[in-house]
């Protein structure tokens, strides 16, 4: 296997399956599930790469990254340049080689997966990452002060990004969190065995270290509006409050207790630690049967939660087949090895309670596809006579969330569309409103962590053009 | 870090504190909410806003002593600190000139009603007020809601202050001797805003109660605190805390509030045992 020769294609070794916790042991705790890549592992699939003269993967990125180029550094071991390279356009390195979709991304176009399996791109940028918040020493450039202020609204991906690139480019950044510790998503939403906290503290960290102000508990359009921020000296507002409003399917039994909002869910145990209560003294009461609507990443991770907490069996309740379900493959499979039960095809119509309020069980009705909807997803058409009734004491909605409306609300001018998300041009984050920009879930409603960073990496280069013509 | 500047005991376990928070005490208006932490393994609880002074900085926070993290909140001292503290959150009262209002106020809930009848007084309206308590130990700010209405009654439980019984009888009192009464504002104990909002009812006299279900982050992001009002479900935090108490769903929010109370025992019992409440299961 050393003598890997770019010709020989047959020597080419194989892909690197990710090292994972044992599906038994990992829904007894709440470790991460993909332990990463030993250097063995890393510089054997680094390898891999066939350093294309015109790489597709990097067209793949809503960042993009220079892959080939980090790549071809793990091989050289030089992995501190490697993740130099990275963060030339990632700020969040550590966080996308964990929760990107390279699947749908740079890994779907990397020319080694026509013919065999692509790059374990995402794999390789955790591996470095890793390696940097183990060894690294960050000496990011920054451009000369440049007396421009800028306010940043919300403290997830896109606002953490769009506050980075702007910290370099020399401008003064303050960030406005609504919670107790910024991350937006990354801590209330995304679980520990997924996405360590740690890890999302010391690459927020880092964003500091470039001279980020995080100010937490603010929240803007309560405490400030957008307009008073203007007025109170800062040139320009980045907007990237995110996809904070939970949906409800609104039927029958929606209100008693047990039936809980995935982000209500989520964000007991991840952001509020109830998995230790008493310790911590949020509290999150989840019971033996735990139906979870929806199947989505979201709703992966709300499935996969219960069982950690010492649910006996939880489901995924759905309205299409396995083939429409948006969350990533493995994802899915993860939930599946875990013991996660899939119930297609179906979805709720009715939830009923017992005599004290609580959930008992819930009415649902089986679907048959139809033709594709405007979705380009074949439609979920009911089964007359269908209905039966799955008894289950905690239901969690994962349909789906909106934009969060404190900001839009307040900000007068600030053209919102039908579904309340800001209107924003795609390639500059440009509101209706001057000196206001906008980026991330808030703009196109719930997407992925690294569309919002693209989001933010956009508004923050057009806020630096706008400030620079602005003044000169 | 928020430093609390003073502490009162204003009855038995219903406690004041100042906080020294000058934004909040700014931004903030009667009928709006915070949300506080006290320390690092501490739950997030919301308290209506009691009072704010903008001159100095602080705002007032009354709280009663009915769980871990209040009891917790009440051991704390002047000098002390909360860790995190935001707000102003939900939307202020609709102080406008009605007329006749008047403000009832139930045990703790006398606190942030308080506010909220200086507002209205301010705006011309004519006060009625009605406070009430188990017993004058449990009853508070008799003093100042006397200050702010043109008429206070109390009434309490055991009768050891005011008239003995319920606020609601003094309401009906006042409604059967046909005055006008534009307007009533009620807070208190879900049972009292239920009573009075079924008491105005049959009269068609506008009832607006505040409520405090459980809520997380405060903001509409998990959606925790929604109530039922009229055919639609509402979250507390962004769309109230004030509502229509003719149109609220009080069977819903009455259990809606005990959703967690096996584990406020389970947590109360880590706080017996001492000072420290950093307990493991």
């Amino acid at each position: 296997m050393s003598e890997v020769n770019e010709k020989v294609k047959k020597v080419r070794p194989n892909r690197q399956p990710m090292p994972i916790q044992d599906a038994h042991d990992r829904i007894r705790n709440f470790n991460e599930v993909a332990i990463g890549y030993s250097e063995e592992q890393a510089l054997l699939e680094a390898s891999r790469c066939l350093d294309c003269k015109k790489p597709l993967c990097i067209d793949g990125c809503p960042v993009d990254v220079d892959i080939p180029g980090f790549i071809k550094l793990i091989t050289q071991k030089e992995y501190q340049q490697a993740i130099n390279k990275i963060k030339e356009k990632n700020n969040l390195p550590a966080i996308c080689g964990r929760v990107c979709p390279q699947e749908s991304q740079c890994e779907k176009l990397c020319i080694l997966g026509k013919k065999a399996l692509p790059v374990a791109i995402g794999r390789l940028e955790r591996f470095v990452a890793d390696w940097d918040l183990a060894n690294g020493h960050n000496q990011a450039e920054k451009a000369a002060a440049s007396g421009k202020k800028i306010a940043v609204v919300g403290s997830g991906p896109s606002g953490l990004t769009a506050a980075a690139d702007l910290a370099k480019l020399g401008h003064e950044v303050t960030v406005m969190e609504a919670l107790h510790i910024p991350g937006g998503v990354m801590v209330y939403g995304i679980p520990e065995f997924r996405l360590p906290k740690s890890i999302v503290q010391h690459e927020i960290k880092n964003i500091q270290n470039l001279g980020v102000k995080i100010a937490c508990n603010q929240v803007v359009g309560k405490i400030n509006t957008v307009d008073e921020l203007l007025e109170r000296g800062y040139d320009a507002v980045f907007i990237g409050t995110g996809a904070g409003l939970p949906y409800f399917m609104d039927i029958p039994g929606e209100n008693l207790n047990g039936v809980y909002s995935a982000n209500e869910f989520l964000t007991r145990v991840n952001l509020m630690k109830a998995y230790q209560f008493p310790q911590y003294l949020t509290p999150v009461r989840i019971g033996k049967r735990v139906a979870v609507i929806g199947a989505g990443n979201v709703a992966m991770d709300s499935a996969r939660t219960p069982l950690r907490l010492g649910t006996e069996e939880s489901y995924i309740v759905y309205r299409r087949s396995e083939n429409e379900m948006p969350a990533r493959l493995e994802e899915i499979e993860h939930a599946r090895e875990e013991g996660v039960q899939f119930k297609l095809l179906t979805s709720p119509i009715e939830i009923i309670g017992d005599e004290n309020g609580w959930v008992k069980g819930m009415i649902c009705q089986q679907y048959e596809l139809g033709e594709p909807d405007e979705s380009g997803r074949r439609r979920p058409i009911p089964i007359k006579g269908s209905e039966y009734e799955l008894q289950v004491d905690t239901i969690i909605m994962a349909i789906g969330q909106g934009p969060n409306p404190l900001v839009p609300q307040t900000t007068p001018d600030l053209q919102i569309n039908s579904h309340g998300n800001i209107v924003a041009e795609e390639n500059t984050g440009l509101t209706s409103k001057p000196g206001v920009f906008a980026g991330g879930d808030i703009v196109t409603g719930a997407a992925t962590v690294i569309q919002a960073m693209g989001a933010g990496k956009k508004a923050a280069n057009a806020i630096h053009k706008y400030l620079t013509e602005k003044s000169g | 870090m928020f430093k609390i500047t003073k502490k009162k005991i204003l009855a038995q376990s219903i406690k004041l504190i100042e906080v020294l928070a000058p934004e909040i005490a700014t931004k903030g208006q009667a009928g709006q909410f915070v949300i506080l932490r006290i320390d690092e393994n501490g739950e997030r609880i919301p308290l209506t806003l009691a009072d704010f002074n903008r001159q100095e900085g602080t705002i007032t926070l009354i709280y009663q002593e009915v769980g871990r993290t209040t009891a917790e909140l009440g051991r704390l001292e002047p000098g002390d600190y909360i860790l995190d503290l935001v707000g102003p959150l939900g939307k202020p009262s609709e102080i406008e000139k009605y007329g006749t209002v008047i403000c009832v106020g139930g045990g703790v809930g006398v606190a942030p009603i308080y506010p909220i009848t200086r507002a209205l007084s301010g705006a011309d309206n004519h006060i009625i007020s009605i406070i009430g308590a188990r017993s004058n130990k449990h009853l508070i700010l008799a003093e100042e809601m006397e200050t702010v209405s043109e008429k206070l009654y109390i009434a309490t439980d055991d009768g050891t202050e005011g008239q003995k019984g319920f606020v609601t009888d003094i309401l009906k009192q006042l409604i059967d001797s046909k005055m006008q009464i534009d307007l009533v504002v009620a807070i208190g104990p879900l049972v009292m805003m239920k009573a009075v909002s079924q008491l105005t009812r049959p009269y068609n006299i506008k009832t607006i109660v505040s409520l405090n279900p459980i809520m997380v982050d405060g903001t509409g992001m998990c959606g925790a605190c929604r109530v039922a009002v009229g055919q639609e479900t509402k979250f507390a935090c962004v769309d109230g805390p004030e509502f229509d108490g003719h149109q609220v769903n009080w069977s819903v929010a009455e259990i809606r509030a005990r959703m967690f109370a096996e584990e406020e025992q389970l947590a109360m019992k880590g706080c017996n045992s001492g000072g420290d409440c950093h307990c493991q299961k």
